[in-house]
């Protein structure tokens, strides 16, 4: 048996470093000038954004016909590549609002970080539903504002609560990030002796002065965002997955699919933010803020989402079986040995096999190993939307409207570009913001809280 | 104009979190009201030592939460069941279940909103960068490592050299008194300043031109199109694909169009009264059918009751009454021919009433004659 003293909290930081150190630690990347390595980076990225904004231009120029969308397979990568952006945000949201609730102090090395992903991955996946309505100039008429037409949206169809859902989830995800960064903006306005910066940080910190008759209210406010955005992210993804489940399309009219869409959300978010984490630790020395234990705990919450998406998807195969609907049997039997079988097993193996290896603990501290595992999921979970969208509209009810669907070079260059996409504004991030919340790993540090002995 | 250097408040900072909750505790035993606290931080227990009442915000979560609740709801049941009544899938105008998803999303958007608002703005009065307290000294090292404790110069039981001595017995490692920035406290913002003025005129023509240019001009160009430019031929246009080169089409031969029968008795009325036999049988559906046509487009000269009296004033020469035995004797057909191609000055009215619109009217006016010259057998 082990002997762990459980009345005592175990440090989040390794080590006792000395808070000014941490300061410089944290804002070097945004006071030294770009290293060489950061501009290789941003060429690739920003290659990468260049192939979305040719294909974008394409698709503005000649319209949506250049996408393999057919009838009546009409979503397709658009919407894939949506649902997984979308929910490569919601780790962001889990680990700063639920952990924050459950007083997981392990997050505040990497709750900046993931928050930025958040608003980063929620601006890609934006992009799509936009692109997708063909003139995304006319986007405002999803909104019920009084108009020429005297007519308003339908309230009762679950593409306007994903208009909703997804832009509140975006507005209360930047108002969560931004009220997180206002003390750090404070402390860089004092840090810096450049008067540009200066005044940038002076506007943006909006001239908080560290009062602890502020920090009071800070704190409830913090608290009240946090509950509030514990069920909005699990609201969010519940709305995406109603896009599908409202529907009566065999595949998709399924009760299991909002739990079974958070789920695989936090997954791929969670292997997404490991992923890019284990390369900034690296790269900004932040090996003992952003520790191994801290990606240890990541790994488990992906074995634990990994697993119950590997139950649903289990669990999808009975239903169908037990609700005895031949059409709906003959969905899934099409999922894992018709024509798209192999998205299928990608999905499989890469979902619900190798977040298995987790189980080791050995696996889940080595960093290698792990990182592999992650991209593996975040493939995965890219199949799995495609294999849930297309395969199910591929093969409707009626089967002289039977069609397959093939990506063409303009749907792929939509797809790499929104990598680059997200990944130049992760870069940038990480040039003008600090990635790491100063004033919230401060006060985890050993020591940086009184101890009360004398009372 | 203030000059001289005026006193805001004594600094004492510490360098350990017990220390400064300890000289905290003290200030408030010693009456101090007007003090501050601040640390790079939150500090545990510090409320505890400052005595610090909860904060309210989260009643101003709860007011705006459950405003934003309310006027949801509101406002999809007055657009959905008052304003715009659809029936969207057999659902009821006002479908509850269907809104919960928007009803909670704009809750959480409005609360999450509004408290953020009102800690910034109403609570902490920020933006404020003209505190005293900003570019000092004691600001630099309690945003990084120390923390500080802040008496304020207006506190009723100020004193200088006793709160010097109060910070040296609660172990203060530096004492730094912090004063008024002088040009802040003479600075008067005018509104009229011609730099501020400048500022607006630009901002106004850069604000205004870009709308114009977008709204007015990029909106229609390339690839703006807003679906004029379709794949499809218009009426009169041209097409390689034909080898006439005309777009449209004739008709395969010896065919015609549904409902262009062509009107076979031009200039015969006569052999028209013989050879046309009305088609519609007299029901209700084709009496009030040809009520309607013949309240609009016969009426106004040949009365309500096909009397002759016309409601033109004689502005146009009063047809006869149709009730007389020579168009009571008419068959169908003879009619139908006077209203295809008129008779003395009435005009055709072709171009108005279809050939079943033309048999309604007919029955309708068989009906109106009818109603004149009633037998004894009608009655019954």
């Amino acid at each position: 048996m082990s002997t762990v003293d459980y009345t005592q909290e175990l440090s989040v930081i390794e080590g006792k470093p000395p808070l000014r150190e941490l300061d410089d630690l944290i804002s070097k990347p945004i006071d030294a000038k770009p290293t060489k390595k950061f501009f290789i980076a941003l060429t690739i990225s920003g290659s990468m954004l260049s192939l979305l904004l040719i294909g974008l231009g394409l698709t503005f120029y000649y319209g949506i016909g250049m996408w393999g969308n057919n009838i009546p397979v009409g979503w397709a990568f658009d919407i894939t590549n949506f649902v997984f952006w979308v929910g490569i945000g919601h780790a962001g949201t889990l680990i700063s609002a639920i952990l924050f609730l459950l007083r997981q102090k392990w997050r505040t090395g990497i709750a900046r970080f993931a928050e930025g992903m958040t608003i980063f991955a929620v601006m890609t996946a934006g992009l799509f539903p936009l692109i997708h309505v063909g003139r995304p100039w006319l986007a405002a008429y999803l909104f019920p504002y009084p108009n020429q037409h005297s007519i308003w949206v339908n309230f009762d169809s679950p593409l306007l609560w994903d208009v909703f859902a997804v832009s509140t989830y975006f507005i209360v995800s930047l108002i969560f990030w931004y009220v997180g960064l206002i003390p750090d903006f404070a402390t860089l306005r004092e840090r810096t002796n450049n008067k540009i910066k200066k005044i940038t940080y002076s506007i943006f910190g909006l001239g908080w002065r560290f009062s602890n008759k502020h920090w009071q209210h800070y704190e409830m406010v913090y608290l009240i965002l946090a509950g509030f955005a514990t069920p909005l992210v699990l609201s969010v993804h519940t709305i995406v997955s109603f896009d599908f489940a409202v529907s009566i399309m065999p595949g998709w009219h399924a009760t299991i699919f909002p739990p079974y869409f958070v789920a695989g959300a936090v997954f791929s978010g969670f292997a997404m933010v490991q992923n890019v984490l284990i390369i900034v630790r690296k790269i900004f020395n932040y090996e003992h803020i952003i520790t191994l234990d801290t990606l240890e705990k990541m790994n488990k919450i992906m074995l634990l989402t990994g697993s119950m998406v590997g139950y649903a998807y289990a669990m999808e195969f009975f239903i169908a079986w037990y609700s005895g609907l031949p059409i709906e049997r003959f969905t899934f039997i099409n999922r894992a040995f018709g024509s798209y079988a192999w998205a299928y097993w990608v999905m499989i193996s890469c979902n619900v096999i190798s977040p298995q290896l987790f189980w080791s603990k050995k696996i889940r501290r080595t960093i290698p190993v792990m990182f592999v595992i992650a991209i593996f999921v975040n493939i995965g979970m890219w199949f799995e939307r495609f294999v849930i969208i297309v395969s199910s509209l591929s093969r409707d009810f009626l089967p002289s409207s039977w069609h397959l669907y093939t990506p063409t070079y303009v749907d792929l260059m939509i797809l790499i570009g929104s990598f680059g996409f997200f990944f130049t504004w992760l870069l940038l991030f990480t040039k003008a913001l600090p990635v790491v919340s100063m004033a919230e790993v401060k006060a985890t540090v050993t020591g940086s809280q009184p101890s009360h002995k004398d009372h | 104009m203030i000059s001289g250097k005026i006193l805001y408040s004594y600094t004492g900072i510490f360098d350990t979190p017990d220390q400064i909750i300890h000289a905290t505790e003290k200030a408030v035993e010693s009456g101090y009201t007007k003090y501050d606290v601040n640390t790079p931080y939150p500090l545990h227990g510090m409320d505890k030592a400052m005595k610090l009442k909860p904060s309210k915000l989260g009643y101003v979560a709860l007011v705006f939460g459950l405003s934003g609740t309310l006027a949801t709801l509101l406002t999809i049941w007055w657009m959905s069941a008052i304003d715009y009544p659809i029936v969207i899938g057999g659902k009821p105008l006002f479908s509850f279940p269907a809104y919960v998803p928007i009803v909670f999303e704009v809750t959480v958007l409005s609360a999450a909103i509004m408290t953020v608002v009102s800690m910034l703005f109403f609570f902490f009065k920020l933006p404020n960068n003209s505190h005293p307290l900003h570019g000092t000294e004691y600001m630099k090292k309690v945003s990084a490592d120390k923390y500080g404790i802040s008496i304020q110069a207006d506190d009723p039981k100020f004193n200088e050299s006793s709160v010097k001595k109060f910070l040296e017995s609660v172990h203060a490692t530096e004492i730094i008194p912090i004063y008024w920035d002088e040009e802040e406290v003479n600075h008067k913002n005018k509104i009229l300043e011609p730099k501020f003025i400048m500022f607006l005129i630009v901002v106004a023509i850069i604000t205004s031109g870009v709308t114009y240019f977008s709204f007015n001009k990029l909106m229609y160009m390339v690839p703006f199109n807003w679906m004029m430019d379709q794949p499809k031929l218009s009426a009169q246009q041209q097409s390689p694909i034909f080898a006439d080169g005309f777009g449209m089409r004739q008709p395969v031969a010896g065919t015609i169009a549904r409902g262009s029968m062509v009107y076979q008795f031009k200039g015969q009325p006569d052999l028209a009264g013989v050879k046309l036999v009305n088609p519609i049988p007299i029901s209700k559906e084709s009496l009030a059918l040809g009520q309607v046509k013949f309240d609009i487009y016969c009426s106004p000269c040949h009365g309500y009751n096909a009397d002759g009296v016309s409601r033109l004033r004689g502005q146009f020469p009063n047809p006869p009454s149709l009730h007389s035995d020579k168009v009571r004797n008419w068959s169908d057909g003879r009619i139908f021919a006077v209203i295809t191609e008129g008779q003395n000055t009435m005009p055709s009215y072709s171009s108005q009433l279809s050939f079943d619109e033309r048999w309604a009217v007919i029955n309708y006016l068989r009906a109106l004659q009818r109603a004149l010259n009633a037998k004894e057998s009608d009655v019954q």
